[in-house]
């Protein structure tokens, strides 16, 4: 009777153990999924305080290829807005210069993102056309680099802004792998991702994005996606427009005019 | 920030063609190479440990514990190298307290947990328990109580206790293939499922992965019993080697093959990508994919482990050729990993230029920093295999 007694409590003993066992292993992946939703809360705060109510509006840009003629202005006057480095590896917007020659070679520059204009070309080949093409983050509806982030500091704010809380970036990079068009960059001082954010400290405070402001030709135009009246919306209606990269299924909301088929 | 820019400079000159300006800072160097390296290596050794006890392989006996431990040192050292890397490794346990679920990433802290916790410490527990207790009870002094510590202070080595320690290794073992399977197909995932980038972005690469994961886990356990072996004044069994030798040959053949499909894919699909990636293949990767990983870290090896097979070597030359074929596995492995992820950044997403990758040789992401987290794995080994001996003879009667 006594040893089946002591069986049993050993047994008892033994199933404890594992059961202990089971919850140690589990228990950190369950603390895991409690509380990636409170990040959005904060920037919604901010936002609220300062009388803009994000879910009230859907952000897009459209930019008309044939009015920028490469002056670089936008570029610099987004470093200046946004304390981006003023070094030639860091850009939240820049434009690129595209030569196509009658022989189907295609040139493709931005030096310095434009910021410094570019150089006068000699040569001897017959150009069948060129141009300038802006360049800028997508601001996508299906973004990629916000899938990927592993603490969810990057998102997709209410007004459709794809922004970066660099209080919660740790810095590994997997956006910027996942950004098809090198919109993003490390910040070297913050060691944390950087991107445009449609100048977001300006346009919550109904300004426009600065490289807007500045464009001499008005090349791009920024606005309103749901509201009849906004210049956005008439961008839209009176061009053929063009998205970058469509077939990779992430829904930008930078929409190009007259976008040439070399422009990747 | 100044040293980042003077490391930067130079390589605007050796950028041909176009690439975005942000693509200049090339994001994922050495240290992400190691990465996937170390995690293979502990896949790979785990799986050919569970051939053992799974599929009952009575050659591979001797290897078992050795592959077991060397698992254990590898997994131990895997997050270093992507520590080292992060922007912020101070905040790294956000992964693990607000993870965002869409992230392949995310689930890193998860995956590691449950591998390292309740497969690896687990198995390796119900496998020397017995072996433990017995020790500290021989035992005096510190190691005694370590051993004491390792046991958990259980003391039951009853006939029935063990026949549960054998079972609970089985069950751990099947539990145990898939989470090793995905450990390091999850890596393979991470980097495949990038649309942005056509050089990763492809569902073959976690199965890709796997395999490459268990060919360098077998050669590596290979390479460390035919050292550790002779150093112990002991006699290498044959027996063993030869079975090591035709696991690794034949999942070498599904390895290559897998690799072969997904090139012969690639050519045939011939996508948008395929001028700048043949561009990249026959320039800037040339030696690392074409000279080294397939031709001395698959086709060498592939050869000579046949050569053996068909001309039925005397042991002292299979020895040797097992080794240096074992060797060069590992380098090509290693190229492997090199190619995919410092290859898939040296092209521009524009699809129009290519960039160079320039490694500093001090700093935490240098190349001195990359040899010794290379170099630790086996530290480790070396005091596992002191305090849990994992030799045939150590065991107790």
């Amino acid at each position: 009777m006594e040893k089946k007694i002591n069986e049993a409590e050993k047994k008892l003993e033994r199933r404890n153990f594992l059961k202990k066992l089971a919850v140690i292993s589990v228990a950190p992946i369950a603390f895991g999924f409690l509380g990636s939703g409170e990040k959005l809360m904060g920037l919604k705060k901010w936002a609220l305080n300062n009388g803009y109510v994000p879910k009230d509006h859907k952000w897009g840009m459209g930019i008309d290829i044939n009015k920028c003629i490469g002056c670089g202005r936008c570029a610099d006057a987004c470093k200046n807005e946004n304390n981006v480095p003023r070094e030639p590896f860091f850009f939240r917007t820049w434009v690129e210069r595209y030569r196509i020659y009658d022989d189907g070679e295609v040139l493709v520059d931005s030096p310095n993102g434009s910021i410094d204009g570019f150089e006068v070309l000699s040569t001897k080949k017959k150009m069948e056309r060129s141009f300038f093409v802006p360049k800028i983050c997508n601001h996508c509806d299906n973004p990629p680099c916000v899938q990927v982030c592993p603490v969810g500091a990057t998102f997709k704010s209410e007004d459709g802004v794809v922004l970066v809380d660099s209080d919660y970036c740790i810095g590994c990079r997997y956006c910027i792998q996942a950004c098809p068009y090198g919109a993003r960059f490390l910040h070297p001082v913050t060691r944390t991702a950087e991107k445009c954010t449609f100048c977001y400290q300006r346009i919550t405070k109904d300004k426009l994005p600065v490289c807007v402001e500045v464009c001499p030709t008005q090349a791009r135009v920024f606005g309103e996606l749901n509201k009849k009246a906004s210049p956005l919306v008439r961008f839209l209606r009176m061009n053929k427009i063009g998205i970058l990269k469509p077939s990779l299924n992430t829904e930008p909301k930078v929409f190009y005019a007259n976008l040439d088929m070399e422009v990747k | 920030m100044e040293e980042l820019v003077q490391h930067l400079t130079p390589i605007l000159k050796e950028i041909t063609g176009y690439i975005f300006p942000n693509e200049v800072e090339l994001h994922w160097g050495i240290l992400i190479v190691l990465y996937p390296y170390l995690t293979g290596l502990v896949a790979g050794a785990f799986i050919l440990a569970s051939l053992v006890k799974v599929f009952n392989v009575k050659e591979l006996q001797p290897t078992y514990r050795i592959a077991m431990l060397t698992a254990l040192a590898f997994l131990i050292v895997a997050p270093l190298p992507l520590l080292g890397h992060l922007g912020h490794p101070e905040k790294s346990y956000e992964i693990f307290l607000t993870p965002n679920t869409t992230s392949a990433m995310a689930m890193f802290g998860f995956v590691y947990a449950w591998y390292l916790m309740a497969v690896l410490l687990l198995e390796i527990w119900f496998d020397y328990r017995r072996d433990i207790i017995l020790w500290a009870s021989k035992e005096k002094g510190i190691k005694k109580w370590i051993h004491k510590i390792v046991s958990l202070f259980s003391k039951d080595i009853s006939e029935k206790a063990i026949r549960f320690d054998k079972k609970s290794v089985k069950i751990v073992t099947i539990i145990g293939i898939p989470s090793a399977f995905l450990l390091h197909g999850y890596v393979g995932f991470i980097f495949g499922s990038i649309k942005a980038n056509p050089w990763w972005s492809s569902v073959l690469m976690p199965i890709v992965f796997l395999f490459s994961a268990i060919v360098s886990g077998i050669a590596l356990v290979l390479i460390i019993y035919m050292v550790v072996t002779p150093l112990r004044s002991k006699p290498i069994q044959m027996d063993c080697l030869d079975k090591l030798a035709s696991y690794l040959f034949y999942v070498m053949i599904i390895d290559f093959s897998l690799e072969a499909l997904d090139f012969i894919h690639r050519i045939y699909e011939s996508e948008e990508s395929i001028k700048i990636l043949s561009e990249l293949v026959s320039g800037k990767l040339f030696v690392s994919l074409v000279v080294i990983q397939l031709l001395m870290g698959m086709l060498i090896p592939l050869a000579s482990i046949a050569a053996t097979k068909i001309f039925k070597a005397p042991s002292e030359l299979k020895k040797m050729v097992y080794f240096i074929a074992a060797i060069l596995v590992e380098i090509g492995i290693f190229t492997t990993r090199w190619n995919i992820v410092i290859g898939g950044q040296l092209f521009s997403k524009s699809l129009r230029g290519l960039t160079v990758y320039k490694m500093t040789f001090f700093g935490l992401e240098g190349f001195l920093a990359a040899i010794g987290i290379l170099i630790l794995p086996f530290i480790i080994l070396f005091i596992l295999m002191r305090l849990l001996p994992p030799w045939e003879e150590a065991r107790n009667p």
